[in-house]
């Protein structure tokens, strides 16, 4: 059985080149966190842990206070984000109602602007309205964008849940919202948890909205964007590492979590 | 055969849902959908009136009120014609460069390491952390492995194979291949995703029909991985169109590689030209819904036949 003759050999070659060469500004980010730097990072000047030890000791903790905020704003962003995406995604799937094909163009629309267009619309807004910017403009303007990752996310969850089960709750006289919470809500539950991880990466890493947005409030991309003509502090590198680290960490979780169920539901039958 | 056509045409259980308690999907929705009306249509509304603002008279910089100017379009067009092509220009090359380079990982992701889930989605893993590293940091990254003191330029330049007063950084080149990496992943997925559902026995089909593996590959493979190409291309044509940190001189830009997006910012943050900068994004918005509606039927089209 012969199948593309050029998948033999070349194919699993440049895979490997290609994912090593996705790999290089991670590997040059984190090496550089070690970077015993003065003002900017860019020579090599020897190992230290210095940075790593007192990630907060640089600018009288600029570097920290941006890390704080884009904290705060992500876990809020995300957690009215992903109720209200959930909220959606439940009533797509579940119930038929007019206005059907409009609210998917709508859900839709976000996705497909350019983020600069989005952040000079909300900042022309909040001009015309005389709304100074601040934190809350900031959260705003992630929510607005993050739902309809949420509902495209929770979307397949809901679409690929049996509604016998919820049946069998109903037949068993539990009341609708017994039947939520008992049964609907911890089902879809891996996939709020996903459209969540994903809204809060989507806030954490957003740049172009923030910077219309943000009036004089640092967020830590922000930082960094402020920071690029005199320089990046290694600090900068080493949050950086940690969120990559732990961002690695929580996906090989879920995925071999995700390995392991198929194992079990495939030994079940 | 009879069962193949059976199960084909048996619906999902979901496909239709039931027309029930139409009060409690309101409530569903409502919330959400008055978020996204207040704070997406809302603000795309304010943009073009916004956009067609005149200078208020004898007021100060930055100042201005809502008139019917359509003449801002005309002057921002003439202005920065060259920032639009560019845009364009830069977002299409680096799409197919994206498609290029992703293509074959996405194929031997979801084709070839079928046989070993474990590869798989370690590989995976692989295609998204760049996802995991700051956005700016990133490119920042990519500058200083391009700028003329590293070890990648003074080598090039050694050997012969860079003019000895060539930059990489500050060029086209290097805008191209700041948003060509940055939106590799959003390729990669959804490739990844239609070559993982690809069934083989198609392509065993054209290879006992005598087909060579191009032929098969270009009239087998290709077509059928259309939904994630479109996908693909959209991801990265889109962000690419409006992004304006990699063409940023502070990261992998000079003064003759700004975007649309340079031009937007500057007037909206900088030079508070709060029309010019309206004007700007909803030409930006427009063009690429245009495109996008036309390369969506066009691709669509091709598919059928």
């Amino acid at each position: 059985m012969r199948r593309l003759s050029l998948g033999t050999w070349l194919l699993p070659v440049y895979s490997a080149l290609a994912l090593i060469f996705l790999m290089i500004p991670i590997v040059y980010t984190f090496v550089f966190s070690f970077n015993d730097s003065l003002k900017s990072n860019i020579t090599w000047r020897g190992f230290t842990l210095d940075k790593w030890l007192n990630v907060c000791a640089v600018q009288n903790g600029a570097v920290c206070e941006a890390f704080g905020n884009s904290l705060i704003i992500g876990v809020v962003a995300t957690v009215i984000a992903t109720t209200l995406g959930t909220m959606i995604a439940i009533a797509l799937v579940r119930y038929r109602f007019r206005f059907r094909a409009g609210t998917s163009l709508l859900l839709f629309l976000p996705m497909a602007t350019p983020e600069v267009v989005l952040g000079a619309g909300l900042a022309a807004q909040f001009l015309s309205l005389g709304v100074p910017k601040d934190m809350l403009t900031i959260i705003l303007a992630h929510t607005m964008f993050c739902i309809s990752f949420v509902v495209v996310t929770v979307k397949a969850r809901v679409a690929g849940l049996d509604p016998a089960l919820e049946e069998a709750g109903r037949d068993l006289y539990g009341s609708p919202a017994q039947v939520f919470a008992r049964i609907t809500f911890p089902l879809l539950l891996p996939g709020i948890l996903a459209a969540a991880l994903l809204s809060f990466a989507l806030s954490f890493d957003d740049f172009i909205i923030t910077n219309f947005n943000s009036g004089a409030v640092t967020t830590f991309p922000k930082y960094i964007y402020i920071s690029a003509s005199r320089g990046i502090p290694a600090e900068a590198n080493v949050i950086a590492s940690m969120v990559f680290i732990l961002a690695l960490v929580i996906v090989v979780t879920a995925q071999v979590s995700a390995g392991a169920r198929a194992k079990r539901q495939a030994r079940q039958g | 055969m009879a069962f193949a056509a059976f199960s084909s045409t048996a619906a999902p259980p979901t496909d239709a849902p039931p027309r029930r308690r139409s009060k409690v999907a309101l409530l569903l929705l409502l919330p959400g959908i008055l978020y996204l009306v207040l704070f997406f249509l809302a603000p795309l509304v304010s943009l073009i009136l916004t956009s067609l603002q005149a200078p208020t008279e004898f007021g100060d910089i930055g100042m201005y009120s809502y008139a019917f100017r359509w003449e801002n379009y005309v002057a921002v067009v003439e202005q920065y014609w060259p920032h639009i092509l560019r845009s364009f220009g830069y977002a299409i090359v680096a799409t197919v460069l994206a498609l290029a380079f992703s293509y074959p990982l996405a194929y031997f992701i979801g084709v070839t390491a079928r046989k070993w889930p474990l590869l798989q989605s370690l590989m995976l893993v692989l295609v998204i952390a760049p996802f995991f590293i700051s956005f700016l940091l990133r490119t920042l990254a990519w500058k200083q492995i391009l700028s003329d003191e590293s070890f990648l330029v003074t080598s090039l330049k050694a050997v012969s194979l860079l003019a000895p007063d060539a930059h990489l950084t500050g060029t086209a080149f290097s805008v191209i291949f700041g948003l060509t990496y940055n939106f590799i992943p959003f390729m990669t997925l959804p490739l990844y995703t239609t070559l993982e559902r690809l069934d083989l026995r198609y392509l065993e089909a054209g290879n006992d029909l005598y087909a060579s593996g191009f032929h098969t590959f270009r009239t087998v493979t290709i077509p059928l991985s259309m939904p994630g190409i479109v996908a693909g291309t959209l991801l990265t044509f889109i962000p690419a169109a409006g992004d304006y940190i990699n063409a940023s001189r502070d990261f992998l830009g000079g003064a003759d590689t700004q975007m649309i997006g340079n031009v937007i910012e500057a007037n909206f943050l900088v030079l508070l030209n709060y029309p010019a900068a309206a004007a700007l994004s909803i030409i930006l918005m427009t063009v690429i819904l245009v495109i996008v509606g036309v390369y969506v039927k066009r691709s669509g089209t091709e598919e059928l036949l």
